[in-house]
């Protein structure tokens, strides 16, 4: 379980990203960030693993202050997943994949051999493992992302928007395959999107977000639809089409 | 070995007479100028060309390697045993030298464009020749600056060694310094040589910064006198 | 051409001599020029006045640096120290600007990925930056090793042997060939370290050629670099049904 208790984020610059967010994300469940750009949804994200450090404020997992762990080994222990896939450029699809398990030294054939069964795990063809980054597309390299964050076995798998720049059937494609993932490996996800379509299909809770970090509603899927808390949130889901769902009877 | 130097160029002796500092100062100078602006006058309008037409443009590339790869000091005695050890041989092994990056700024000059605006002009009926004087050559204005301050620097500083080969300029200090073991003329001339290319660096920089500026201006006003 | 004839053992020593000085300049250059790009490139404040003062340094000629730094770091002015030492000065003041560029040449998600994976900055830099690094640092590379190749020769003026001894020995004895021979034989040697530049660059970087590789087995999918990789794959996506 992550739950961040009243974080605040204040960059150097003054400009204030976040401010008295707190929030619950239950273990194995997928909770997913929704809002336009400058709601601070992946400020909040990334103090999960202390790529961003909240000015005020704990992030605590299972209990435990993110911020009394070693950044690097708490790094290592949670997944996490770039648009664009941010693979290496440099590496095959196999050597990115295994590159936390590499990093902590577990030998190289045994690695490489678990890179190979996670290549097959995200749906993709064995034969790609030796391709570079560069040789694929869109949504291989973001298939790849995916494989290299579930390396090793992370409990907690941080996603930001992770299939924004592919087109719909892949995107669709792509959101089957996390589904099917998280219920096969128990992971604790939580993902980032500014589509509500895609945050009511994949989350087990839905926190829509407006500037500053403020949370505008919070709840399943379900609740979101059948009573949208304000205009805000109403319109989001009528921007991703799917207000004809709203209060059924619309339909 | 640095203080005898200086004291060298405090020597007020030093600097007067045919073969004082400032003597040595303007024939640097001099020749510096003269080779500058005869390789311009060849090498500007073929590197413009290129940049226009868009044809031949490995032979910029190609002379900008062999300029590289080419030692100086062998051109300069090739030169030097070929035509004696006057003023020419060094003045034409220079030209040879400063010709490639003249003609890299110039073509990369009128190459930096921008497609569209060349698009443009021929699009509003503009003339290739007026697409060049009104489009081409105002845009790429800063580069051949660019690659003129380059060229002034490189042909200044490869002066002090042409000295090897002929009685002129400040490397002869150097020279005669290295000849006769008399180690303050010659580092006094290295410092020399050192505070004139700083000097001209620096100055050209200057130059190149007001001559954009005020491109720029006219630019504009060239562009709204159309 | 009777010269060259009776002068190939002469012209094989200073041909090496020439390669003895070129070589550690250039591999000192490179590893100062590395760590100064970097710091160039991870600070602002560093990076303005070092690009400045590196820039002034290039302005200034060789001869009168093979003069003056003896006597600045106290070395024998006809020792290989000091011809080593000038030339990677300019290796310098040409590498660094190209390794500053490189650095910021690499992409930000790349590196915020790395960081995400758990890269101390020490790890990263070795298995991450500087391999990413590469293929524009060496293009400066290639500069640096055939303009230092071109300026060991002005060493010979002072009396350090190398290639350029067969201009300042041809020059004096009038002697044509020497000084054609030695134009040759430099510009070879450029040529053929350049060559193995390249070749270094290629065995270094391997994935910089690879996203030419679809281009060889036809145009299929060239607009993402998408190449279905087996029949296996069904679908653009490359992924098992």
């Amino acid at each position: 379980m992550i739950e961040f208790e009243n974080v605040n984020k204040t960059y150097d610059d003054g400009t204030e990203a976040v401010r008295d967010f707190s929030l619950r994300a239950e273990s194995r469940e997928t909770t997913v960030l929704v809002g336009t750009s400058g709601s601070g949804k992946t400020t909040v994200l990334r103090m999960v693993n202390r790529m961003v450090e909240p000015t005020a404020g704990r992030v605590l997992w299972d209990g435990r202050d993110v911020a009394t762990m070693d950044a690097v080994r708490l790094r290592r222990s949670i997944g996490y997943v770039l648009q664009e896939g941010g693979l290496f450029p440099h590496w095959t699809v196999l050597r990115n994949i295994a590159t936390v398990p590499l990093l902590e030294n577990t030998p190289k054939d045994e690695a490489m051999r678990r890179a190979a069964e996670l290549l097959t795990l995200v749906g993709l063809d064995a034969s790609l493992g030796e391709r570079y980054p560069s040789q694929l597309s869109g949504g291989q390299r973001q298939r790849v992302g995916v494989a290299r964050a579930l390396a090793n076995n992370p409990l907690v798998l941080l996603m930001d928007e992770p299939f924004g720049a592919l087109d719909p059937l892949v995107r669709r494609d792509l959101q089957r395959e996390v589904v099917r993932i998280r219920e096969a490996l128990g992971t604790t996800i939580i993902m980032v999107t500014h589509d509500m379509h895609e945050a009511l299909m994949l989350g087990h809770k839905v926190v829509v977000m407006a500037t500053g970090g403020r949370i505008v509603q919070e709840g399943s899927p379900e609740q979101i639809l059948s009573s949208p808390a304000d205009d805000f949130v109403a319109g989001l889901l009528d921007a991703s089409g799917m207000m004809a769902f709203v209060n059924g009877d619309r339909a | 070995m640095i203080y005898d130097a200086l004291a060298w160029l405090a020597d007020v002796s030093n600097w007067v007479g045919d073969a004082g500092i400032w003597m040595r100062l303007v024939q640097h100078l001099a020749v510096t100028m003269a080779v500058v602006m005869v390789s311009a006058v060849i090498a500007m309008p073929i590197g413009i060309a290129i940049g226009h037409t868009g044809r031949a443009r490995a032979l910029v590339t190609l002379s900008s390697g062999a300029a590289r790869a080419l030692p100086t000091l062998g051109l300069l005695t090739l030169f030097g045993l070929a035509l004696g050890i006057g003023l020419t041989a060094p003045f034409l092994a220079l030209v040879v030298l400063a010709i490639p990056p003249l003609l890299a700024g110039a073509y990369s000059g009128v190459e930096s464009a921008d497609p569209a605006t060349v698009d443009a002009a021929y699009a509003i009926g503009m003339t290739s020749m007026q697409v060049l004087r009104h489009v081409e050559l105002p845009a790429g204005f800063p580069i051949m600056l660019g690659g003129l301050r380059t060229t002034v620097l490189q042909v200044a500083s490869t002066a002090t060694l042409a000295a090897y080969t002929a009685d002129f300029g400040l490397g002869r200090f150097l020279f005669s310094g290295l000849k006769t073991n008399r180690y303050e003329v010659m580092i006094g001339g290295a410092l020399l040589v050192v505070a004139l290319t700083l000097v001209l660096d620096v100055a050209l920089a200057a130059l190149q910064c007001v001559a954009t500026r005020e491109k720029r201006v006219n630019g504009d006003g060239a562009v709204s006198g159309q | 051409m009777t010269w060259v004839g009776n002068n190939l053992s002469l012209m094989a020593s200073l041909f090496l001599a020439h390669v003895m000085l070129a070589l550690p300049a250039v591999a000192l250059s490179v590893a100062v020029a590395i760590p100064l790009g970097w710091l160039a490139h991870r600070s602002p404040t560093i990076r303005g006045p070092l690009l400045q003062v590196v820039g002034l340094l290039y302005a200034i000629p060789s001869l009168a640096l093979f003069l003056i730094v003896p006597s600045l770091f106290g070395l024998e002015m006809r020792g290989s120290a000091n011809i080593i030492v000038v030339l990677a000065i300019y290796g310098v003041a040409i590498l660094v600007r190209t390794v500053t560029d490189a650095f910021d040449s690499v992409p930000a998600d790349v590196l915020q990925a790395a960081d995400a994976c758990g890269y101390s900055l020490w790890r990263r830099f070795w298995s991450v930056d500087l391999p990413l690094s590469l293929p524009v640092t060496m293009a400066g590379v290639r500069v640096v090793v055939v303009s230092t190749i071109s300026l060991v020769t002005v060493g010979s003026v002072i009396g350090v042997r190398s290639l350029g001894t067969l201009f300042t020995d041809g020059f004096q004895r009038g002697i044509v060939a020497e000084v054609v021979a030695g134009l040759v034989l430099t510009v070879l040697l450029a040529l053929a370290m350049d060559g193995l530049c390249v070749l270094a660059g290629h065995m270094l970087t391997p994935w910089t050629k690879s996203s030419r590789l679809p281009r060889r087995v036809g145009f299929i999918g060239r607009s993402r670099g998408a190449l279905p990789a087996t029949p296996v794959t069904t679908n653009e996506e490359g992924s098992v049904p």
